[in-house]
């Protein structure tokens, strides 16, 4: 990291620590959320943004992870943070068992699978077999998780911790992934998969890797989302859901850790916006920033940023030199 | 085994549809290299249009042929607006396009025609055909329709200068440019044939599935499982896919308890995955090979 993005990153976590003390439990609650939906994004990005393979299903990974979580806390009884890693580890696996036939192809090939498996997503869970785990269309309730008692905390600022600190972990995790060695052949293989395996990389397996842990990450989210939201349906898991995480992965900037939590708080207080101005415009309003985007900002809020203090850094510059 | 034909036949007229929106799914294809996921959305939006024109107190025809004359209209209209400028742009942002339209159609039919659920008419009528036979007259009439719509596109691919342009333009851009070939042109007038194919599609599914801003997001589903197994490279081979995957969703949905009946779309995506894994580049498609 270069001494700028340390510096903002140190800012925003400090800014981050005593929000929940300052705002009510409702901004709070939001709060989490964009945590929850930055968290999902940024592991659609760790698959688009640093491996060039596109996904239009996140939303289905999301929603297993929220299953997961929920499943084992209603029927099994499950401390709530034991969850996150199981969610984790099964999204992984199925990320990893879908994407070996596709990840062999072209991206457009995986769009298109991905696309199938957010739409079939809601019918599997509603599945009447499997009702007695998932509860089928009614989906289920679960508690909030309580605050550790030695804590003068309520159960909504305790869970934004909870949220930020494992938020915090897995952005240091992508961080340091990004910039090892395996980090490298992910991104070689992005920008040239031919040359990448000229040179040694076992693409394929790198590829479905990379699917697996961005499944993970997406799945991590969604395990959380169910525990701040407090309740998992198979309607809340949508087709509506991979675009919105899609929505998120461009706003905020394709290949930024960053700007995938600029892309959560884009995706959580926007279509409230649009709600209000009239209902079932989101994705109208959504399809319109997205075409913007595209047109005039290619690179998303990041690279918005980045242009900004480059253009910044020359003014003073030039400044000091006349 | 009355039961066994009577859902083959069923099978062949949902089939139609989805050999049509294969088809559709696969020109675009051809002429861009990527899958149109707003495909589905485009036809469920000329579909209203025809319900719209209808509500006014035109015949049903006047209805049909007007949505398929503004679906041209608009398909071109997309292509020369949206897709043009991002010809050579990566391809995630083709895919971002597509999604985005695929929002913008779905979100502004709810907003128009709102999201209650609308009957549509049918030409035909819904009595069996001929008595005591095993299909509908709706069903006959579906098979009918596409039947003549594909031997008009077949004549029009084979026998035509215009048809043998557009044919030039997608398989080899450079040399159609050399030799005259408005390549731009003739790939807008293949989005605008993509839309009125899928119009068609549309307003015929419309009486079975019922019209609504999420109609058509099974039936795409199905167009692409029949257009990835027949070869997105061949469009013959698309509209066999496209009848096979229908006879196969009716006879699993018969013969398979639960399955069939609540998890239609997790058959397509069983299907998509399948092929991918046995023969990515479907039954009748060929290998693309990419020069390094």
């Amino acid at each position: 990291m270069t001494f700028p993005a340390r510096a903002v990153t140190a800012v925003a976590v400090v800014a981050a620590l005593p929000a929940p003390l300052l705002v009510s439990s409702f901004v709070t609650f939001q709060l989490t959320l964009v945590m929850v939906y930055g968290l999902a994004i940024l592991g659609l990005n760790l698959l688009t943004g640093f491996n060039g393979q596109f996904s239009l299903g996140h939303g289905a990974f999301y929603g297993l992870g929220a299953y997961a979580a929920a499943v084992l806390i209603d029927r099994w009884e499950v401390p709530y943070f034991c969850t996150l890693p199981v969610a984790g580890a099964l999204c992984f696996a199925v990320g990893f068992l879908f994407g070996m036939p596709a990840l062999r192809l072209q991206g457009i090939y995986l769009a298109l699978a991905t696309f199938a498996l957010a739409a079939a997503m809601p019918q599997i869970l509603k599945f009447s077999p499997l009702e007695p785990l998932t509860g089928g269309v009614q989906g289920i309730v679960i508690a909030k998780p309580d605050p550790p008692l030695w804590l003068p905390l309520d159960a909504d600022q305790w869970l934004y911790y909870f949220t930020l600190a494992v938020l915090l972990l897995m952005c240091a995790g992508a961080a340091n992934l990004v910039r090892s060695r395996t980090g490298r052949a992910i991104m070689a293989i992005r920008d040239d998969p031919i040359a990448a395996a000229a040179m040694g990389i076992n693409t394929a397996l790198y590829k479905t890797l990379t699917f697996g842990v961005s499944a993970l990450y997406t799945g991590v989210a969604g395990a959380l989302g169910a525990i701040a939201v407090q309740f998992v349906a198979p309607d809340s898991f949508t087709f509506l859901l991979s675009i919105s995480l899609l929505v998120g992965l461009v706003i905020g900037g394709v290949g930024s850790i960053p700007g995938s939590l600029v892309g959560g708080a884009f995706v959580l207080f926007v279509p409230n916006v649009a709600e209000a101005v009239s209902t079932g415009l989101a994705g109208a309003i959504y399809g319109a920033i997205m075409l913007l985007v595209i047109f005039v900002m290619p690179t998303g809020a990041a690279g918005f940023a980045r242009i900004a203090l480059a253009r910044l850094a020359t003014a003073r510059h030039n400044r000091v030199k006349s | 085994m009355e039961l066994f034909v009577h859902q083959v036949l069923a099978g062949l007229a949902t089939g139609a549809i989805y050999a049509l929106m294969a088809l559709a799914v696969v020109m675009i294809y051809q002429a861009i290299g990527h899958l149109n996921f707003a495909q589905g959305e485009m036809a469920m939006v000329s579909t209203f249009i025809a319900w719209q024109v209808i509500q006014w107190g035109q015949p049903y025809w006047v209805a049909f042929t007007a949505a398929i004359v503004l679906s041209f209209l608009g398909g071109v209209a997309i292509e020369r607006v949206l897709f043009r400028p991002l010809h050579n742009a990566p391809a995630l942002s083709s895919l971002v396009a597509f999604i985005a339209l695929f929002g913008i159609l779905n979100s502004l039919a709810g907003f128009i025609w709102d999201f209650d659920i609308k009957t549509f008419p049918t030409p035909f009528g819904s009595k069996p055909l001929f008595g005591e036979s095993l299909i509908g007259t709706h069903q006959a009439g579906m098979i009918g329709v596409t039947v003549a719509m594909l031997a008009l596109l077949y004549l029009f691919f084979r026998g035509t200068r215009l048809g043998l342009a557009m044919r030039a333009a997608a398989a080899n851009p450079e040399s159609a440019r050399l030799v005259g070939i408005r390549v731009g042109w003739m790939r807008a007038l293949g989005w605008g044939m993509a839309a009125a194919v899928g119009a068609v599609a549309g307003m015929l599914i419309a009486p079975v599935v019922f019209l609504e801003p999420n109609m058509m997001l099974g039936v795409l589903m199905y167009g692409f499982a029949g257009a990835v197994l027949g070869g997105l490279t061949s469009p013959g081979g698309a509209v066999l896919g496209g009848f096979a995957v229908g006879v196969i969703e009716n006879l699993v949905g018969a013969f398979i308890p639960y399955v069939g009946r609540e998890l239609k779309l997790t058959i397509a995506l069983l299907l998509i995955v399948a092929v991918l894994m046995v023969r990515p580049s479907g039954v009748f498609g060929r290998q693309i090979v990419t020069r390094v």
